[in-house]
């Protein structure tokens, strides 16, 4: 039957989408946690933005 | 709260802390009824069971295609409004529409084999969107080696309006040219050829795509202009020790 000798290009073309999705929010996620983790040492530092000091002071 | 409004960093990051939620779980919701309805859907008379890669084929096609429009968008509203968060969402939308156009090609060469008998064919449409593939990884790594964003930002602007000559290329491609890809079977004057069995599922799975898509644009920009923020912290500090 052409479905079962089709199957595992089928399987191959899933396989895929799930690999590029999966990678797409490993990478915004782990970069969302690297970027915040930078920025608290940064300010942990005592070093921070103008504006966020002006707002902080208000 | 009004969309000019988002213009500004700040506030555009509490809008997408509060948004990124309620879109990703829209974007599992409709994902999850989607493939369902993709695993009923009947096989073609012609394609057979093959037709299920068409439910990820097509989806990733439009939105590698809708991905270069928002960035050409994002071009000028960099060169000529200079509004602050376009660099950003052109930045941020680069990877997102290499990934969703690599995965077009590769869905396509999986169908391709059993219902050509090639992986590949130098054809009008693949060329043209292997060309889109390869302006996504010119784009990247322009941004890559610029290290001022605002200067990349411009470069970057000018190699996407270039590039968007590539889109209606991809569109019209197999109107203009002989080319073993089929032609236009869902947006065509006359209505879709597509049976409503298969069609809907299609659809569904477009639908999911771009939600997925714009949850994860919304995340990358947050992300970028954290990095952006990071940049600034690092220069104040160099400053300040030199």
């Amino acid at each position: 039957m052409a479905a079962t000798a089709h199957i595992e290009f089928i399987v191959a073309a899933y396989g895929a989408g799930v690999a590029v999705i999966v990678a797409l929010i490993a990478w915004v996620t782990l970069d969302y946690r690297l970027q915040r983790r930078i920025l608290a040492e940064l300010e942990t530092k005592g070093i921070s933005r103008r504006s966020a000091r002006e707002s902080a002071d208000e | 709260m009004r969309i000019s409004e988002l213009a500004n960093p700040s506030r555009f990051l509490r809008a997408a802390n509060l948004a990124i939620p309620w879109l990703g779980g829209a974007t599992v919701i409709v994902f999850a009824f989607a493939i369902y309805r993709a695993m009923l859907a009947p096989d073609d008379y012609q394609q057979g069971a093959t037709v299920k890669i068409m439910f990820l084929h097509v989806p990733s096609a439009w939105l590698g295609m809708l991905c270069w429009g928002l960035m050409t968008i994002a071009a000028l509203g960099t060169l000529v409004w200079r509004h602050p968060l376009a660099d950003v969402a052109a930045k941020a939308a680069a990877p997102l529409g290499a990934a969703f156009t690599l995965l077009c090609l590769v869905t396509g060469s999986l169908w391709g084999r059993p219902e050509w008998g090639t992986y590949w064919v130098w054809d009008a449409r693949l060329t043209s969107e292997l060309i889109l593939l390869l302006l996504y990884l010119g784009v990247i790594a322009l941004w890559r080696t610029v290290e001022d964003p605002s200067r990349a930002a411009r470069a970057v602007a000018i190699l996407t309006l270039v590039g968007a000559i590539d889109l209606p290329i991809i569109k019209f491609s197999v109107d203009w040219w002989n080319t073993l890809h089929q032609g236009a079977s869902v947006f065509r004057l006359g209505g879709s050829t597509i049976d409503p069995t298969i069609l809907i599922p299609l659809l569904l799975m477009a639908a999911a795509f771009t939600l997925l898509f714009v949850t994860l644009l919304l995340a990358a920009m947050r992300n970028e202009i954290l990095r952006r923020r990071v940049r600034t912290l690092r220069l104040l500090q160099a400053s300040a020790a030199g």
